[in-house]
C-alpha cells in the first residue's frame, strides 16, 4: 500500500540522504579534500539541467508533438560538444573576476553597472519563477497520483483546497529550507557549494536511474524490446505521425528549441552556477564536454518509448501524457517502482530548485538589494562593522520568497499550461541575455547602454509575446487580449505581432525578442559612447586568454589605502576568521611581516576587491572598495597610464616654459645689467676723463709758466710777478681739485670718514661767513644774516656741513651782482627741517639746468669768461654730504634776482614731538 | 708782414701763456675763448694758423676744425689742436678732420713753439 505517510516518510528519508551526502561533501571539501573537481561529478552535476520538466515533461511533449522534445536536450549537446570554446571563456572569465552569478557577468562585462545587473537580476526572477513553480507543480502532481495507488487517475486540475493542506505549498517550504541550509552558509559565494553540488550530482544519478528503471520495464516489461513496441505503435496512425516531422513548420520549431536550449543550457542561472561559479577546474570540463552529452542521450533514449506505451496502454487520450512515467508502472502493480519514479522526480525538481534559488538569491543579494542598501545606506549598513548577518539575512529571505513566489504562480497561473509550455517560457527569458552575454564576449564594441536597451526591449517584447498571452489564458488578463490584440488593435496580437503569422508562437516571440534584442543592443552600442571602464572591462573580457597571463596587473587601482582600512572592510563582509586567512596567505606568499605593512599595495586592493566581489558582487564591491581607497578610484590601467604620459609631457612642457620664462627674465635682467655696467662704464670713462681734463687744465698753466720764467729770464718784475700769481693760483686750484675728487671718491665707496657731534647750525654758518669775509670785503658785496633764535642742535660733521655752506656761500658770491653784490644767509626752522638759505642777486640759473647743476664737473660758463672757474664738482659734494645726513640740496628759486639755495636738514625726532606737543 | 696765430682757449691762463709765447715768436696773436667767436675771426681774418682747443663752450673744436676745412678759401690756414684728454680716439679724429697737429696738455712751451715755426715754415733761429 502506497498510503501518504509511507510517500511522504521515503520523500523525507531521501531528502535526509541528501543533507547527508551534502554534509559529508561539505566536511571534506573543509579538510580539503573535496570531490567536486572530479569530472563525474562535474558532469553529473551539470545534470542539473534536466530537471522534473525532462523527468515528467518530455514524455508528455514526446506524446503530443513527438521528437519536439529532442531539441531541448540536442541544444545543450552542441553547446558542449562544438561549442565548448564559448563555455571555456566563460569559465575563465568567471574565475578571473570572481564572478557570482550570470548577473555580475554581465554587469561586470559592461563596467559593473549598477542598473543593469539589477535589471538581469529582475529578468531572471521574473523568468526562473514560473520554472520554479514547474518543479513544484510536477511534485505535487506525481504525489497526488501517487497517493491514489492503486487506483490510477488523472490528477484534478484547480485543487480546491486551502494552502496548508496544498502538497505544492509544503514541498515549496522544504526544498526553501534545504536551499537555505546548503546555500548560504558562507557568504562568499565564489567559494564553492560542495555539498550542494555533489548533492545534486546524486540526484543526477538517482533521477537517469528511475528513468531508465521505467523505461526498461516498459520496453522490455510489458513489450518485447524497441523494435516491438514501436511496430505496435506504427498500427496506430497518431502514433506514427509521432515519430516523423510531417507536421507543417515543424523544422523551424525544432531549429527554435535547438536555438533556445542552446542558449538556456549556458544564461539560465543555474546552469551558469554548475557550469562556471562551482567549477574547480577548468579541466574537469574537458570530461563534461563528452560526459554530459551521454547523460542526456542516456536519459533520452527511453521518452519515446515510454510515451508510445502509454499511448498505447491508456488509449482514450484519459491520462496526462505528463504523468506517463508514473501512471505505467502503476497500472501494473509496480508500486516500488512507482515510488522510484517518485523520488527521482522528486530529485530532478529539487537539484533545480535549490541550485536555482541560490543562484537567484545571490543575484537579488549581490546585484539588487545590496547595492540599493549601499547606495541610499537606509539601514545604516555603510557604517555597519559586521555584514555578514546582513547578507545572509537578505539572502535567505529571498531564497524563501522566490519560493513564495514559485508557489504563487503555480496556484495562480501553473494550472492552464502543461509543464513544456512553462519552461519555454522560462527558457525565452533567459534567452534575453544571450546577446548582451556573448555579445559581451567576442565584440568590444558592446557597451552599457546598448546592453541595457537590448535587454529592456527584449524583455519587453517577451513579456508581451509570451507572458502576458499566457496570464489571459489562466483568465488573469481577457482571453480576448490574445485574439483581438489590446484595445482591438490586430497589428498588436501577442502571437501575430505587426502581422507575422504562420509560425509557432515561441519562434514567434523568439523572432520578435531576436529582432529588438539585438537591434536595441548594437545600434545603440554603435552610436553611443563607451566609458572607459566599459573599454577596459570590454577588453579584460574578449582578451581573456591574453589577460588571464597577467594575472590582476592589468586592472590595477590607483590611489592608496591603508591595510587597516581594507581589513576592516573585508571583516565586515567575510567575518574575521576568513579575512584574516587572506591577508595572512597574502602576506606571507611575498615574504611580508603584516604588522609592517601600513600602506597597501595595488595588488591587495585587488585582491580585496576580489573576495569582496565573491560576497557582494562586482558592482557593490567597487562602491566599498572606492570608499576606503584615497585618490584614484578608477581601476583602468590603461587610461591611467595615458594620463600619467599625458601629465608627464604637460608637467615637462611647463618645466621647459618655467625655464625658458626664467632664461628670458634672467637674460633681461642681464641685459639691463650690461646696459647698466656700460653706463657706468661710460660714466666712469666721462667722470676719469673730465678728472683728467680738469687737472691737466691748471697743470698746464702751472707748466707753462713755470717753463716761461724759466726760459726768460729777462722779463719784467711786474710780468714776473704775475706770472708766479698764476701759478700759485693753478696750484691752489689744483690741490683743491685733487682734494675734493678724493672726497667724491670717498663718499661714493662709503669710506668718507665722519666726526659726528652735536652742533649749533648757525654757529656753523658764522664760521663758514667768517672764511669768506676777506673775498666779500674785497669785492664790496653786502652780506645779510637771518637767524632765528634757540634752534636745536643737530648731529652732524661739523667740517663737511661748513664745506657745504662755504660751497654755497663761494657761489653765491661769484655769481652775485658784479656792481652791487648782496647775499644773504638765512636759518631757520620749516616744520620737522632745519632750513639754511644762501641767496644772491646775481642772473639766476637757467631753469633747464636746475638739475643739471649738481651733476659732477656741471660749470656755469654764462658770462663768466674772465671769472677763475670752480672744479665743478662743489655742488655734487655738497648734496651728497647733505645726503648722507638724511637732508637735502636744493637751488629754491632761480630768476632774473638772483638764486636762492637752500640746506634741508631733518630735526632730531625729539624735536619733532616736543615741537607737535606744544 | 708777420704771420698771424689765432689762439682758442677757453682757460684765461693758457690764453695767456699761449699768447705770450706766440708773441715772443714774432707773430701776431688773437684771441677766441668760444668755438663761435673764433669761427667769426676766422672769417673777419684768417690766420696763418690756428691753436685750437678741443674742449670749448658752445661749439667744441672739432667743430670748428669741420667748419674751417669745408671752406676752400681756407684751406692753407694750418691747425694744430690742444687736447687735454690724449686720447688716441681724438687725436685720429681730429687728424681726419684735417688738423695739421696736435699737442697734448699740459705741453712743452717749446714743443708748441716749435711745432708753430714749422708748420709755417718759419727758421728757428735758435735751432
Amino acid at each position: 500500500m502506497l498510503v501518504d505517510w509511507i510517500i511522504i516518510l521515503s520523500s523525507i528519508a531521501y531528502l535526509l540522504v541528501l543533507f547527508a551526502i551534502a554534509y559529508v561533501a561539505d566536511k571534506r571539501a573543509e579538510r580539503g579534500v573535496g570531490i567536486t573537481s572530479h569530472p563525474y561529478v562535474y558532469a553529473l552535476s551539470l545534470g542539473v539541467y534536466c530537471t522534473s520538466w525532462t523527468f515528467y515533461g518530455s514524455v508528455g511533449l514526446a506524446a503530443s508533438s513527438g521528437l519536439n522534445f529532442l531539441p531541448i536536450y540536442l541544444g545543450p549537446t552542441l553547446v558542449f560538444v562544438l561549442w565548448w570554446l564559448v563555455v571555456k571563456k566563460i569559465i575563465r572569465i568567471t574565475k578571473a573576476h570572481r564572478i557570482t552569478s550570470i548577473a555580475d557577468f554581465i554587469s561586470s562585462r559592461y563596467g559593473k553597472s549598477t542598473p543593469l545587473s539589477a535589471l538581469v537580476t529582475i529578468i531572471a526572477v521574473v523568468g526562473i519563477v514560473p520554472y520554479i513553480s514547474l518543479q513544484l507543480k510536477a511534485v505535487a502532481i506525481s504525489f497526488n497520483v501517487l497517493k491514489q495507488y492503486p487506483e490510477v487517475v488523472a490528477p484534478l486540475n484547480s485543487p480546491p483546497i486551502a494552502t496548508v493542506a496544498d502538497t505544492a505549498f509544503w514541498v515549496a517550504l522544504v526544498l526553501a529550507i534545504f536551499a537555505i541550509l546548503f546555500g548560504t552558509r558562507n557568504i562568499d559565494n565564489s567559494e564553492h557549494h560542495d555539498g550542494v553540488v555533489v548533492a545534486i550530482a546524486f540526484e543526477s544519478v538517482v533521477k537517469l536511474l528511475a528513468f531508465l528503471a521505467v523505461g526498461i520495464f516498459v520496453t522490455f516489461g510489458l513489450y518485447d524490446g524497441f523494435g516491438d513496441l514501436f511496430k505496435q505503435a506504427s498500427r496506430v496512425p497518431e502514433l506514427v505521425q509521432l515519430m516523423t516531422f510531417e507536421k507543417e513548420g515543424a523544422y523551424v520549431t525544432w531549429v527554435t528549441l535547438t536555438t533556445l536550449s542552446m542558449v538556456a543550457a549556458v544564461c539560465l542561472p543555474r546552469q551558469f552556477q554548475v557550469i562556471a561559479v562551482e567549477n574547480v577546474n577548468e579541466p574537469g570540463l574537458r570530461k563534461g564536454v563528452w560526459l554530459f552529452p551521454l547523460y542526456l542521450l542516456a536519459i533520452n533514449v527511453f521518452v519515446l518509448p515510454i510515451a508510445l506505451g502509454g499511448m498505447l496502454q491508456f488509449p482514450k487520450g484519459g491520462m496526462n501524457a505528463d504523468t506517463f512515467i508514473l501512471t505505467l508502472p502503476m497500472a501494473h502493480g509496480q508500486e516500488m517502482l512507482a515510488l522510484l519514479v517518485f523520488l527521482g522526480g522528486l530529485s530532478a525538481a529539487t537539484s533545480m530548485v535549490i541550485v536555482a534559488t541560490i543562484a537567484l538569491s545571490t543575484m537579488v543579494c549581490n546585484d539588487l538589494v545590496m547595492p540599493i542598501l549601499l547606495r541610499w545606506n537606509w539601514l545604516g549598513l555603510k557604517q555597519k562593522s559586521d555584514f555578514t548577518g546582513v547578507l545572509l539575512f537578505v539572502r535567505r529571505s529571498s531564497i524563501i520568497l522566490i519560493l513564495l513566489f514559485g508557489y504563487a504562480y503555480f496556484r495562480f497561473l501553473g494550472e492552464s499550461d502543461a509543464l513544456v509550455t512553462i519552461g519555454l517560457i522560462s527558457f525565452a527569458a533567459v534567452f534575453q541575455f544571450a546577446p548582451a552575454m556573448i555579445g559581451g564576449m567576442f565584440w568590444k564594441g558592446g557597451n552599457r547602454k546598448g546592453a541595457l536597451v537590448g535587454l529592456s526591449c527584449g524583455i519587453i517584447v517577451w513579456a508581451y509575446t509570451l507572458l502576458l498571452p499566457s496570464f489571459a489564458k489562466s483568465g488573469v488578463l481577457p482571453i480576448t487580449f490574445i485574439a483581438a490584440g489590446p484595445w482591438g488593435i490586430e497589428l498588436l496580437r501577442p502571437y501575430e505581432l505587426f502581422g507575422l503569422q504562420g509560425i509557432d508562437h515561441l519562434t514567434h516571440s523568439l523572432f520578435w525578442t531576436t529582432v529588438f534584442n539585438v537591434g536595441g543592443y548594437v545600434f545603440v552600442s554603435l552610436y553611443t559612447r563607451h566609458s572607459a571602464i566599459e573599454r577596459v572591462q570590454g577588453a579584460l573580457f574578449v582578451d581573456v586568454y591574453r589577460y588571464a597571463d597577467q594575472g590582476p596587473r592589468s586592472q590595477l587601482w590607483q590611489g592608496s589605502a591603508s591595510v587597516e582600512d581594507l581589513f576592516n572592510l573585508l571583516v565586515r563582509f567575510l567575518g574575521r576568521a576568513r579575512a584574516d586567512r587572506a591577508f595572512s596567505g597574502y602576506f606571507r606568499d611575498r615574504g611580508l611581516e603584516r604588522r609592517r605593512v601600513i600602506a597597501a599595495d595595488a595588488d591587495l586592493v585587488h585582491l580585496t576587491e576580489r573576495l569582496l566581489s565573491g560576497a557582494i558582487g562586482a558592482a557593490s564591491a567597487r562602491v566599498m572598495i572606492s570608499s576606503v581607497v584615497k585618490g584614484e578610484v578608477v581601476r583602468l590601467e590603461e587610461v591611467m597610464t595615458i594620463l600619467d604620459e599625458t601629465s608627464q609631457v604637460i608637467e615637462y612642457s611647463q618645466n621647459l616654459e618655467q625655464k625658458s620664462k626664467e632664461l628670458e627674465s634672467t637674460t633681461s635682467q642681464l641685459r639691463a645689467a650690461n646696459e647698466r655696467l656700460q653706463e657706468l662704464d661710460r660714466l666712469k670713462d666721462e667722470f676719469l676723463s673730465t678728472v683728467s681734463h680738469e687737472l691737466r687744465t691748471p697743470l698746464t698753466s702751472i707748466r707753462s709758466f713755470s717753463e716761461i720764467l724759466s726760459d726768460h729770464p729777462d722779463l719784467e718784475d711786474e710780468e714776473k710777478s704775475r706770472f708766479l700769481g698764476i701759478i700759485v693760483k693753478e696750484s691752489v686750484r689744483l690741490t683743491r681739485l685733487i682734494n675734493q675728487v678724493l672726497d667724491l671718491a670717498k663718499i661714493e665707496a662709503g669710506q668718507m670718514e665722519w666726526i659726528l657731534e652735536d652742533l649749533d647750525i648757525p654757529q656753523v654758518v658764522e664760521n663758514a661767513m667768517d672764511t669768506m669775509s676777506a673775498t666779500l670785503s674785497e669785492k664790496d658785496i653786502a652780506l645779510d644774516v637771518d637767524f632765528e633764535p634757540n634752534l636745536p642742535e643737530i648731529r652732524g660733521d661739523r667740517d663737511r656741513l661748513m664745506q657745504v655752506f662755504v660751497n654755497l656761500l663761494s657761489n653765491a658770491v661769484k655769481f652775485c651782482d658784479e656792481d652791487q653784490g648782496w647775499v644773504k644767509v638765512s636759518v631757520f626752522r620749516q616744520g620737522q627741517e632745519m632750513a639754511i638759505t644762501v641767496s644772491d642777486n646775481g642772473r639766476g640759473v637757467p631753469w633747464q639746468a636746475r638739475e643739471y647743476i649738481f651733476e659732477k664737473f656741471h660749470q656755469s660758463r654764462e658770462g663768466l669768461a674772465d671769472k677763475p672757474h670752480g672744479t665743478g664738482l662743489g655742488l655734487s659734494i655738497s648734496r651728497q654730504i647733505v645726503e648722507y645726513f638724511g637732508g637735502r640740496l636744493e637751488l629754491v628759486q632761480t630768476g632774473s634776482k638772483g638764486s636762492v639755495f637752500g640746506v634741508f636738514l631733518p630735526l632730531p625726532a625729539a624735536q619733532v614731538i616736543a615741537k607737535a606737543g606744544q | 708782414m708777420p704771420q698771424t696765430v689765432l689762439v682758442v682757449e677757453d682757460e684765461p691762463h693758457i690764453v695767456d701763456s699761449l699768447s705770450f709765447l706766440m708773441k715772443k715768436a714774432g707773430f701776431e696773436v688773437f684771441i677766441a675763448r668760444d668755438g663761435d667767436a673764433a669761427l667769426r675771426m676766422v672769417k673777419s681774418r684768417p690766420p696763418d694758423l690756428m691753436l685750437l682747443d678741443i674742449m670749448l663752450p658752445r661749439k667744441d673744436g672739432f667743430e670748428v676744425l669741420k667748419s674751417v676745412r669745408s671752406n676752400d678759401a681756407w684751406k692753407e690756414i694750418r691747425v694744430i689742436l690742444l687736447t687735454a684728454k690724449g686720447r688716441d680716439v681724438d687725436r685720429l679724429k681730429g687728424m681726419e678732420l684735417g688738423a695739421d697737429d696736435f699737442v697734448t696738455k699740459p705741453f712743452s712751451t717749446k714743443d708748441v713753439v716749435r711745432l708753430v715755426k714749422q708748420h709755417l715754415g718759419v727758421e728757428d733761429k735758435l735751432a
